[in-house]
Formats: C-alpha cells, structure tokens, sequence
C-alpha cells in the first residue's frame, strides 16, 4: 500500500514536470517564432509600392502546395508592408482548396490546374453575379533528377523519358539513353523510376508533357493520379528528391526547388539545338509560348509542350489563383485585390525566381494585372 | 480492449464479499445514483458514438460505390479522378494484413521474450529502466518512426535484403529485384518496433500475475526455470498474450504515417515481401486525401470502412480465442 502511495505521488510529480515542460517549450516556440518574424521583417526592406488599400482582417486560402513557398515568401513581403491584414495560406492540396473555395470557405484558392466545368458550375454559387476565375501567377520547371554514380550530365528525351517511367527501359546503359550521351560513362545498373504515391499536379503536369511529346510510348489518359504500373513511389516532392538522392541509379521528377544538395536533373532533347537545362529562365521561355484559353476574364492557359525554341523547357506547370470575378464577398475583397495586385507586379514577380519558381511572362501578366483591377 | 485491464485491475479476491456489502447498502443514496447514471451514460454514450461513425462511414461510401466502374473489392487501381472512376481495395487489403502480419511474426516473439525477462529473470534494479525504456517506444510520434524508417532504415536494410535474396530467394516470398527497400518487409519491420512497447507492456502485467503458488510447486516438483516458464507461466498467460497480440495487432492495421513515409506503394500485388507491391488502406488515405474532390473523400472513406470492419472482424477473433481458453487458464478462475 505504501509503495503504492509512493507511485502515485511520484506518477503526480513525474505529470507536473511533464506538463511543465510542455508549457515552457510551448513559450519557447511561441518565442522563437516571434523572433524570426521579427528578423525577417527587418531583413526585407518593406516593399515601398505595396498598396494595401486599408485592407484589414484576416485573410483565408488554401490550395496547391506547389506554390506554397511562392506564397510565404508573398507574405512576408506584403504583410511588412501592410501589417492590417494577415494571409493564412495552407497549401493543403489543390483538390482541397478548391473544394474549399466552392463551398465559400477561403478568399482565393491555388491550383495547378484550371477549374473544371462542374467547378465552375460550383462556384457559381459562392460568387453572386460571377464565377470563379483563373489567374495563371506562379510557373514551375519541373525538374527530372537522377543519381547514378559516375554520371554528372544527363541528357533524355521524351519518348526515352516516357519508356523509363513506364518499365519499358529498365537499365542505365541502354542504347537509347547511350545514343543520348555518347560521353557519358553508364553502368550497367538497374533504373529505379520514382514517381508520386500522392495525387499531385506535379504527376498530372508531368504525364500531360509525356502525353503531349510521345502518346505511343506513354498510352495512359493522365491526370493527378499515376496511372503506369511498376517503378517505386514516394510521398510528396521532397519524398521523391530524398529517394533519389539515396538510391543509387534512381530518377525521379520534382519542382524545381527540390533539386538542391547535389542533386543532378536531367537536361532534355527537345529537338533544339542544344539540349536544354531545368532553369527558371528556361521555363519561364516555355510558358511565353502558352496560349490563353480560358474565356471571359479566365486566363487559364494551354502549354506548348512540344515547342523546339531554342532554350525552352517545356516540362513545366502554371499555379493558378482562382478568384471570383464578380461577388467576391465585401469584407475580403479589398485585401484579396490588394494582395495578388502586389503578386502580379513586377516586385512580386522578381521573388519567384529568387525561390526557383518561373515569373509569368510579361504579356500575360499584364493581362493578368488588368482583370485584378476589375475584380469586384 | 477490456480483457488486459480486468487482468491487471482485478481485485484481491478476499476483499469481494466486503466491497458487495458496502455496494448493496448504499444502492439508494443519491450518490450512488448519480454515479450509476454517469457510468451508465458513458457506457451508452460509446454505442452511440460507434453506431454514429458506422452510419456516417456507411454513407459517405454509398456514394461512392454506387458510382465505382470496377468492382470495389476486386479492382487493383485507385483512380477517383477519372471519369468514371475506377477504384477498389483488393491491393491495400492485401498490403494491410500482410505488413501487419509481418509485424506480428517479429514482434510477439520479442515482445514476450523482453516480458518474461523483466519479470524472471532481470536483476531487480535493471527491470525499471527497461520498462522505462519501452514506454519511451511508445511515446515517439508515428511521423517520428516515418522520418527516421525512410531516412536510417530504408538504406540500411540493402544489405539483408540481398542476404535474404541470396539464400532465401527461391522461396518467391524473399526474391528481390534490387530496387530500393520500401517494401512489405521495411514496414513490417518499422511497424514491430512501434507495437513492441504495448505488446511488452501487458504481457509483463499478466506474467506478474502468475500465482506464486503455481511456480512454487513446479520448482518443488523440480523444474528448472524455463520448466516452470513453460509449465506455470506460459499457460497462466496465453489468453493475456493473445489480447495484448491483438492490441497491437489494431494498432498495426490503423498506422498511418509512418507507413506512408516508409513504403513505395504501388497497385499491384507481388508475391515476393521485399518488391514494391500493395499499399495500406490507412497509408492511402493519408496519401490521396490533399488532391482528393468530393467524390474522392467518399471513395476514401469507402476504404476506411473496410478497414473499420477488418479491424471488428480481428477484434471478434481475438475474444473468440480469449473465450475459448478461458476455462484453461488460471487468469480468470
């Protein structure tokens, strides 16, 4: 019985220090974060023509994760400007943000891909008197990374690509990929082809290249979800960058921002001169090749995937903002405006490539620029 | 659930009759009532809770099927996006069980022997901070066991596998193709660690309660230790392994993170544990709910009313079991 006391008493100290240490590390964190923000702000010159049209409150969105870092580091820049409004961004996945979008939860959404008929048919009903629109804002190279020992250079085209991640190539001294790289010195090693194990615009954007350059060797309809059959999968860009990096005669593709540490991305043939390297510049020369296929005030856009210019890569995505264009609700519409006509100048754009994204190209933004204006 | 907890909590049979007594006496004053009305609520607000998230479950997944173009348990693909959709369970099934039957075949063994160790055989002073240290298993985060699988595990596990490959490989069960090991084995493995402190920890309980008695006379009798581990102790137990078994048994089917941090799931279903082949319904919820629509959280939830049910049907079994030995074991005379 005694002993039994004891514990008690010892298990009521051991919970105090328990929760005691939870409560400090609790402060310590809120601290810690107080102190970044803190820091940050006074590193980045407060952008001197950010308007912020007295927008106050809070504002809601969630979506794409694809652009989330594109968002922070909006965020940061804006809110040291106009310090009224807070931006909650969760980059919670397209499907969710627009889902959230439709059912009037959020402000703006972010996409990788433009709203389908039925969605737009859904935002109807959150947009009184409008719908919900389209505006292209954030282009990403995607990257194609490898890793095998021995090779620095990597140079493939889209059929060889579209045969690798469908099983059909299976090792690293191919002749394919050999008629490719005469120089390079490749083993006899097996490839191991990683693809997204979640659904991601990443993999749809990814597949409607491989659909758009080489249909017979890619006969799959595309999509969020991947559809060949074989190959290893990772959860998440930074899943896939990782195996890549630790496997030995591993490819996998990714935004751009996750080849970092070593990481070596393919260069692709596009049947320029030139094999073309994976480089913000050389996205943002494949987007100014994109038309504008959304009708009315969407701006969504339709890539040209096959394009041969000289230094274009074309493996790219476009994010998009969905906004509605007209019944946007009054008490976020000024911050809404406020906040994506700072993401669409110039200073927002010059930010993207300073964090691996590709800036839109000057006509279309410009376009983009004149429907925030008249947002209502 | 309950089984564990009668074991460690029942009361000295001595003082039954007194606490009988005491109960009868004060039936009619208010306190009681209110307690019984409070324990009695609790009781009826857990049905209410789990009939709740039955009908829910059952609805959202209506939808769904109703809309599925394959068959929903046949289907080796899981495409929600595409019109129409085309999803069923038959490879998370296999991969759940499967990963959780590895799981299983590593940890009971461990989990018993770490047990039976702590209560025969550790030196008095070791046996607090081991125990110490297997609750610690049980306090790291699953995305904690995630993290370090696919980053320390994952590269160190090249070396077994073409061990197994190499001399276990025509089985079929242990051939591997050399891709990177994200597999089947990895997570049964990564999944062993995490339901070891559960499984260890009620075990111990149940060894502790072994009568005195009943080691005692195996010893006059002249058994050596591990005759009286195996004549007195074992036995007394069995039914108290076996619940704690199925303890971490649920938590193995349900693991979600750490799963899909771990495994490379794929939509097909290879005979061989060290191939990429099937994912887990918990593992793919977790991975297609971000992008998921409407109509793909309905497919999703279909899923995890599967699990639901698989995760009764183990539950059923368990008790089956329990049941069944009762009448052999000295835990519940």
């Amino acid at each position: 019985m005694k002993l039994q006391r004891m514990n008690r008493r010892a298990l009521a100290l051991g919970a105090l220090a328990v929760s005691g240490a939870l409560a400090l590390t609790a402060c310590g964190s809120d601290d810690t974060g107080g102190a970044s923000n803190g820091g940050g702000s006074s590193n980045a010159a407060a952008p001197s023509n950010v308007k912020c049209d007295d927008a106050k409150g809070q504002l809601l969105a969630d979506g794409s994760s694809a652009q989330k870092n594109a968002i922070d580091a909006w965020v940061k820049q804006f809110t040291a400007a106009c310090q009224g409004l807070q931006i909650n961004y969760k980059g919670g996945g397209s499907g969710a943000g627009v889902t959230a979008f439709t059912q009037g939860q959020v402000a703006f959404a972010g996409s990788d891909s433009a709203l389908k008929p039925d969605e737009v048919t859904a935002s109807k009903k959150v947009c009184t008197g409008g719908q919900g629109i389209d505006l292209p804002m954030v282009g990403g190279p995607i990257a194609v990374g490898f890793n095998v020992d021995g090779v620095d250079n990597l140079v493939l085209d889209a059929p060889t690509l579209a045969k690798i991640f469908n099983g059909k190539i299976t090792n690293w001294n191919d002749p394919a990929i050999k008629k490719l790289n005469p120089d390079a010195k490749l083993p006899d090693l097996k490839i191991q082809a990683f693809h997204r194990s979640d659904d991601s615009g990443t993999t749809d954007n990814f597949t409607k290249y491989l659909i758009a350059t080489s249909k017979s060797d890619w006969p799959y309809d595309g999509g969020k979800t991947w559809q060949a059959k074989g190959g290893q999968s990772a959860s998440g860009s930074s899943g896939v960058a990782q195996q890549v990096k630790q496997t030995n005669g591993a490819i996998g593709y990714f935004e751009l921002s996750y080849a970092k540490d070593g990481l070596k991305t393919v260069d692709l043939d596009t049947g320029a001169a030139q094999p073309v390297k994976a480089t913000v510049e050389n996205a943002t020369k494949a987007i100014s090749e994109a038309k504008v296929v959304g009708t009315g005030k969407d701006l969504s856009l339709q890539l040209n995937y096959g394009t041969k210019a000289e230094g274009a890569y074309p493996m790219v995505l476009v994010t998009y903002e969905i906004v509605c264009d007209k019944g946007n609700k009054s008490d976020t519409l000024p911050g809404t405006k406020a906040f994506l006509r700072y993401i669409a100048s110039e200073d927002g754009q010059k930010i993207l490539s300073e964090n691996d994204y590709a800036p839109i190209p000057a006509d279309i933004i410009s376009q983009v620029r004149t429907t925030i204006e008249g947002l209502s | 659930m309950g089984t564990p907890t009668q074991i460690t909590d029942a009361p000295p049979p001595a003082s039954q009759p007194a606490v009988d007594k005491r109960a009868a006496r004060g039936a009619t004053r208010p306190g009681d009532r209110i307690f019984l009305g409070l324990s009695r609520g609790s009781g009826i607000l857990l049905l209410v809770v789990m009939a709740a998230i039955a009908v829910f479950l059952t609805y959202r997944a209506s939808l769904a099927i109703s809309k599925d173009q394959g068959n929903f348990l046949t289907t080796f693909q899981w495409d929600t996006n595409l019109v129409p959709p085309n999803f069923g369970i038959a490879v998370l099934a296999f991969g759940t069980v499967v990963s959780s039957i590895v799981a299983m075949v590593i940890a009971v063994p461990v989990a018993v022997a770490i047990a039976l160790f702590l209560t025969h055989y550790a030196p008095r002073r070791l046996r607090g901070p081991i125990a110490y240290v297997i609750d610690l298993l049980a306090a790291v985060p699953s995305i904690v066991y995630g993290l370090w699988g696919a980053l320390v595990l994952v590269p160190q596990m090249t070396g077994l596998f073409s061990w197994l490959n190499d001399y276990f490989g025509w089985t079929g069960v242990f051939s591997w193709e050399g891709g990177a090991p994200r597999s089947m084995l990895t997570v049964g493995i990564l999944l062993a660690i995490m339901i070891l402190p559960i499984i260890t920890n009620v075990s111990r309980e149940v060894f502790r309660q072994v009568p005195q008695m009943h080691e005692e006379a195996a010893l006059a009798l002249g058994a050596t230790r591990w005759e009286v581990i195996r004549m007195a102790v074992i036995p007394f137990g069995r039914s108290g392994v076996i619940s704690a078994s199925m303890l971490g048994l649920g938590r193995a089917l349900g693991e979600t993170m750490a799963v899909a941090t771990v495994l490379s799931p794929t939509f097909d279903i290879q005979a061989s544990l060290l191939d990429p082949g099937g994912g887990t319904f918990a593992q793919n919820i977790a991975s297609k709910f971000g992008e998921a629509t409407e109509f793909g959280r309905d497919a999703l939830i279909a899923s995890g009313l599967v699990l639901f049910v698989i995760t009764l049907l183990v539950n059923g079994a368990a008790r089956a079991i329990i049941a069944r030995r009762k009448e052999y074991s000295g835990a519940n005379a």
